[in-house]
């Protein structure tokens, strides 16, 4: 069953005198449950489509649906709702508030999402043990690790149970044990829960764990296979 | 889905000291600007009290029963009589705290040395004592024995005019109600201080009875002065005391009876309110920057709430609870500055420096700052008022950030 679908999509931007057209006319379908690669190089467009499909960034024309709900005929509260009840995001950069413990900020979406208090303290610490941050829940991400913070970031997304999580180079600014560790870990939840993945990246070692990787560049999928998923050297 | 209040209030309140130093700046200024602003309405409350009170111990007690022509022309020829029946009835129950029933005429007051025109006034010193209308300071001398004493209590300034002191005789001349020069002899047996200098001048106190006696009245009186326990609160109970006087008399109110007086009031509470806006609007400057600066640091921050689900309403919310966390501090702190700063002085200020001056405004030579709850409440309104309304256009920018734009900020 189609998850996300993206129809003709474009996005330009203007920096100087100068035109970059971000997505070119981007067609694309991915199913639920599929783990999803975009890769390519800098500028070619990953992280605009990957915003895009978050409902992040609005494209000057085209048409994306997720889940069912086309994210153009949306109000912003309506994209937020969207996002908070149905998308995951983990960022290149760990991206957690500062002034939260691990805990806290697992907690925080399920906390906006109504959660109650017990309900979301114990989930909160399941997902933090099974990214393997049990002893850690009540340190601020000042006192982890990269790798550990973007372990948090992870345990985020997934705490609120969505269908979808878009990854920005999730592993850009990881060692490669962390970024094993992460990539087995997005796999465990792609496999075991059916979480679909879209992951956007340019490192070889992480395209490898996809079932399906998209090429981009100058803003155009220029590649689409389907491939057999393989684990990361460390 | 409901607003996460909880969730919102945790992140307002720790981001509120991610700065700690500018965050107590900031608090320092708002905990100075609601001292001040309680602290000059306690001052210009106690000035205004003090002119009340002098205004309302000086005779004119807090509300005046008088025949109607009397305040047209304040002479014996509208006099009225003593209070009896359901009037009398009614000035011995609550809330009558006090009254007294006096002869009040213009008179001239003469020694061998020379003369004044002055306000005679025949009391019974019992009741004006209840009534807390008498002088404050006897000097010299004795008071006023009963409404029978044929003495006089004259003031100091005016014994001074005068070249008189006690024990001497003056003359003292009065209109009778046939419009006869009424003259008699008395001795002065009392020199008072009054708070304010032309009160000195201006009251001449003689028994009641002996005045009555000199205009040829019999038992009637010029005005019976009344007081409840609030000055601010007599409007209530005015009706009450009418409508027992009858048609004949007149019951008035202080407010009106010294419309100066009564207006002040009003003034004043016009003036504490543009005060207190004005320290805030200097203050305001202060807050916005605070969170133009929190917002400015957190772009990246306020991007990734959105990223993550939180409605722009909540973006808002979180910035302006900040805000009010940091105003409630303010003003908790305030209030307790003003309270520590302003119950010590609750005792008197002098102002002996500038008395002078100030007796022109009807006051004495200390001054008594008063620390209502209402000032309090005031101050506490516009600062979380103006203060969330300043509050208001730092948080709606930080709601209305672009996500995409917010996340790549450097």
């Amino acid at each position: 069953m189609t998850d996300i679908s993206c129809r003709n999509l474009c996005k330009t931007f203007h920096q100087g005198d100068a035109t970059i057209r971000a997505l070119d006319d981007v067609s694309l379908d991915i199913e639920e449950g599929s783990f999803v690669c975009l890769s390519g190089p800098s500028g070619s467009g990953k992280t605009t489509l990957l915003n895009a499909l978050g409902g992040l960034d609005t494209p000057d024309s085209g048409e994306i649906t997720v889940g069912g709900q086309r994210l153009d005929l949306l109000s912003k509260s309506e994209l937020a709702q969207l996002r908070l009840n149905r998308i995951g995001f983990v960022f290149q950069a760990y991206n957690l508030v500062p002034v939260l413990s691990a805990r806290e900020n697992v907690e925080f979406i399920m906390q906006v999402q109504g959660v109650r208090a017990r309900e979301r303290r114990s989930l909160a610490a399941a997902v933090l043990a099974e990214v393997g941050l049990e002893d850690m829940e009540e340190r601020r991400p000042a006192q982890l690790s990269g790798g550990q913070q973007q372990r948090v970031a992870v345990a985020r997304a997934i705490a609120s149970k969505p269908a979808l999580v878009l990854a920005d180079e999730p592993t850009a600014n990881l060692d490669s044990r962390s970024a094993a560790q992460l990539m087995d870990l997005f796999v465990t939840l792609n496999t075991e829960r059916g979480v679909t993945f879209v992951i956007s990246t340019h490192d070889p070692r992480v395209m490898g764990y996809a079932g399906r990787l998209i090429s981009m560049r100058d803003g155009r999928i220029v590649a689409d296979e389907r491939q057999q998923p393989h684990a990361m050297a460390v | 889905m409901a607003f996460p209040v909880a969730a919102i209030s945790t992140l307002a309140w720790r981001n509120l000291w991610r700065n700690h130093r500018r965050t107590l700046i900031m608090l320092l200024a708002i905990t100075v600007g609601v001292w001040a602003m309680i602290f000059m309405a306690s001052l210009m409350r106690g000035m205004t009290d003090q002119m009340v009170r002098n205004g309302l111990q000086t005779l004119p007690g807090e509300v005046q029963i008088h025949q109607r022509d009397y305040l047209r022309d304040p002479s014996v020829v509208n006099s009225m009589d003593a209070p009896g029946g359901a009037l009398l009835a009614r000035l011995q129950e609550a809330p009558v705290a006090a009254w007294a029933g006096r002869v009040r005429v213009p008179a001239v007051i003469a020694s061998e040395r020379g003369n004044r025109g002055v306000t005679l006034l025949g009391i019974d010193p019992v009741a004006e004592a209840a009534l807390g209308s008498l002088p404050d300071e006897l000097v010299a001398g004795r008071a006023l024995d009963g409404p029978g004493d044929r003495g006089l209590v004259i003031g100091a300034n005016l014994a001074r005019r005068l070249e008189t002191a006690v024990g001497k005789r003056v003359v003292i001349m009065s209109q009778d109600t046939q419009n006869n020069v009424a003259e008699r002899g008395a001795r002065v047996v009392g020199i008072y201080r009054a708070r304010l200098q032309g009160s000195e001048d201006r009251y001449v106190y003689a028994g009641r009875a002996a005045v009555q006696d000199l205009l040829g009245i019999g038992e009637r009186i010029s005005e019976i002065a009344v007081t409840g326990h609030d000055y601010r609160n007599v409007a209530p109970w005015v009706p009450r005391i009418a409508a027992a006087a009858g048609t004949g008399l007149e019951v008035l109110p202080w407010t009106e009876l010294d419309t100066f007086l009564g207006s002040m009031l009003v003034v004043q509470d016009g003036f504490a309110l543009v005060f207190m806006v004005v320290v805030f609007l200097a203050l305001s400057f202060g807050l916005v920057n605070t969170l133009v600066m929190a917002v400015f640091e957190r772009v990246r921050e306020i991007g990734l709430m959105q990223a993550l689900g939180m409605r722009p309403g909540m973006i808002l919310g979180q910035i302006m609870l900040e805000s009010l966390y940091l105003l409630l501090l303010g003003l908790a702190l305030g209030n307790l500055l003003a309270l520590v700063t302003v119950k010590p002085l609750e005792s008197g200020i002098d102002i002996s420096s500038v008395a002078q001056g100030m007796e022109m405004v009807g006051m004495g030579t200390t001054l008594y700052p008063v620390l209502h709850t209402a000032d309090m409440l005031m101050s506490t309104t516009v600062v979380i008022v103006l203060g969330l309304l300043a509050s208001l256009a730092p948080a709606w920018r930080a709601s209305r950030l672009d996500p995409v734009a917010a996340l790549n900020k450097t």
